[in-house]
């Protein structure tokens, strides 16, 4: 039974408060988003909260040109789908060792995965930039594939193993008595029933390499080599003195994120709050 | 007996190649570095052994301290508030908006407040240099268009406030996450609970504080744990936005050791700093959990 109670003043106070906090945190957005399409002219005599009235669609255009956006486009879907694939391969293949096969040892394993949380990229990030000059991965972006592929396996294990911890003994059981073996309980029990989790895992890595910052901009000088989030951090420099092609540098540079993140968003929070809480 | 440590050997062989290339790669690159903090090096040449050098020049040095103690008041801006304002905006929305209005709002709020986590540091950047810039910048012009000039400041150009102003844009940052997770975390709590007090009177401030805080133990210890170490590593913001500056007034660790790899080329120092750094938090960590499980707060 369900408590009855008249709405009252409360929630409509709640509900403005709320939405009117919801605005303020979209304001920014929405700056770019006039800015973007109001005639420099116009921004100097109006300022910048003012509405657009001519609509200028120059910009985008021209900031898509001079940098090359289609390029950075396809090397950010590049590493992030390649990072994504490595990372749930490898962290799947390792959390089976964990949470299935119950190896000895196990909790020290996960104990060295867990490091990748608590160390910083920094007190990576020059050993990897000279042994990667070294190997001739330098300004490749091959070389920061194999790095983000490699670091998301510590998040990837940890969430993974707490997952397949749970797993019913009884369907596992079943399988060992039938004499089926390691590889076979993998192929056709495990993976199966876990395929929505790792496409959950997948989506996460995609969306946090394509973010990731400090490792591109050491490993990657060359304009060709840039990734989207790069591009944002080194060419916008450039337009310091023009404000609003800033900002439609800005919302080009938001947009995939934005896109992606609408089409995935539930499957994005259900790996969040996955991971938070096992 | 025999059968069953075999079947668990046979396991091992997954785990080879992710330990493997971890290994390898997390653990080889963590060892070099902390090999480079005890050397002089630019970069190029052999490195000098110079033993802990680097570590005492470390000690003195006022930047290093300052930029610890700015990683700090990161922990304020970036875990304990987002987690504090993230519960009680967690619970309004779940308590209220989902209770009255429906789904569709409850949807719209979440996506709003959890956008700034998906946009690329860079981009924010940009879209926080629009809020903040000194004469044509958001805050400034709608503070002078209600006549308060004389609080339309150069946020980041200044000592005094270049930290303040990064606290606000990083709390825009963080809120969007600890309002999910805690959200998440209420959909799992018995509504008996919250009901059985609601019949004998209890105020909705009464039960979200002795009832519902309680039970969100859990999610309020992984949201520390994980925003205060996010805190303790910070380096994107610094970067887009003040590069450490104006003088070290935003400087912090991760950026100060950036800055020495590829600024003056104190390869060395800058691996020391970074070493120190990662063993604060490995210690840290460490700490929180252990403390977390003593309070029986993680199984």
């Amino acid at each position: 039974m369900s408590v009855k109670r008249k709405k009252g003043i409360a929630p409509y106070l709640v509900l403005v408060g709320l939405v009117s906090m919801a605005l303020v945190w979209l304001f920014p957005m929405y700056i770019a988003f006039i800015n973007s399409f109001k005639p420099e002219q116009e921004f100097i005599q109006n300022g910048v909260l003012a509405f657009p009235q001519d609509w200028d669609f120059s910009k985008f255009s021209k900031f898509w040109g001079e940098v090359n956006f289609s390029k950075k486009l396809l090397n950010s879907v590049q590493v992030s789908l390649f990072v994504a694939l490595i990372g749930v391969v490898l962290s799947f293949l390792t959390a089976y060792a964990i949470g299935i096969g119950r190896v000895k040892g196990r909790i020290w394993i996960l104990g060295f995965f867990m490091v990748a949380f608590t160390i910083p990229q920094e007190a990576l990030i020059y050993p990897l930039y000279s042994v990667s000059k070294m190997l001739n991965l330098y300004d490749n972006i091959w070389s920061i594939i194999i790095i983000f592929g490699v670091m998301s396996t510590g998040f990837g294990t940890y969430l993974l193993s707490s997952v397949m911890s749970t797993f019913p003994d009884e369907l596992l059981e079943a399988a060992r008595v039938d004499g089926a073996s390691p590889w076979r309980i993998l192929r056709s029990i495990v993976l199966p029933l876990l395929r929505p989790t790792l496409f959950v895992l997948a989506t996460m890595f995609f969306i946090f390499t394509w973010n990731e910052f400090l490792i591109p901009l050491v490993m990657l000088p060359s304009n060709d080599n840039q990734t989207v989030t790069l591009a944002m951090a080194v060419t916008t420099g450039q337009y310091t003195s023009d404000p609003t092609a800033r900002a439609a540098a800005a919302l080009i540079g938001f947009m995939p994120s934005v896109i992606f993140f609408l089409i995935f968003q539930r499957t994005l929070m259900r790996g969040i709050t996955l991971g938070a809480v096992k | 007996m025999s059968t069953k440590f075999e079947q668990t050997r046979q396991y091992y062989w997954f785990a080879v190649p992710g330990v493997l290339t971890f290994a390898t790669l997390v653990g080889g690159s963590f060892a070099y570095n902390i090999f480079l903090s005890f050397n002089e090096w630019q970069g190029i040449g052999k490195p000098e052994w110079v033993g802990l050098a680097n570590y005492e020049r470390l000690i003195q040095d006022r930047v290093f301290w300052i930029s610890f103690l700015h990683a700090f008041e990161f922990i304020l801006a970036m875990s304990i508030i987002p987690t504090a304002l993230g519960l009680i905006i967690a619970a309004l929305i779940y308590d209220f908006i989902s209770k009255y209005f429906g789904n569709a709002i409850s949807t719209f709020l979440r996506i709003s407040l959890y956008v700034p986590q998906i946009i690329a540091l860079p981009v924010v950047g940009i879209l926080w240099a629009w809020m903040l810039s000194p004469n044509v910048g958001v805050i400034n012009t709608i503070l002078r268009n209600i006549g308060l000039d004389k609080f339309a400041l150069n946020w980041l150009g200044q000592s005094s406030t270049a930290m303040f102003a990064l606290s606000i844009m990083m709390i825009w940052i963080q809120i969007g996450y600890t309002i999910v997770i805690f959200i998440s975390g209420m959909s799992r709590l018995d509504p008996y609970l919250d009901e059985a007090a609601q019949l004998d009177g209890a105020k909705w401030f009464e039960r979200f504080r002795i009832i519902t805080i309680p039970q969100l133990y859990p999610e309020i210890s992984v949201v520390l744990l994980t925003t205060t170490v996010a805190a303790l590593k910070v380096f994107g913001p610094v970067y887009v936005m003040t590069n450490g500056g104006p003088g070290d007034a935003t400087q912090v660790p991760a950026y100060f050791s950036y800055f020495h790899f590829f600024s003056t080329l104190k390869v060395g120092y800058g691996a020391s700093i970074a070493t120190v750094l990662a063993m604060i938090l490995t210690v840290l960590a460490i700490g929180l959990l252990r403390f977390q499980r003593k309070m029986g707060v993680l199984r």
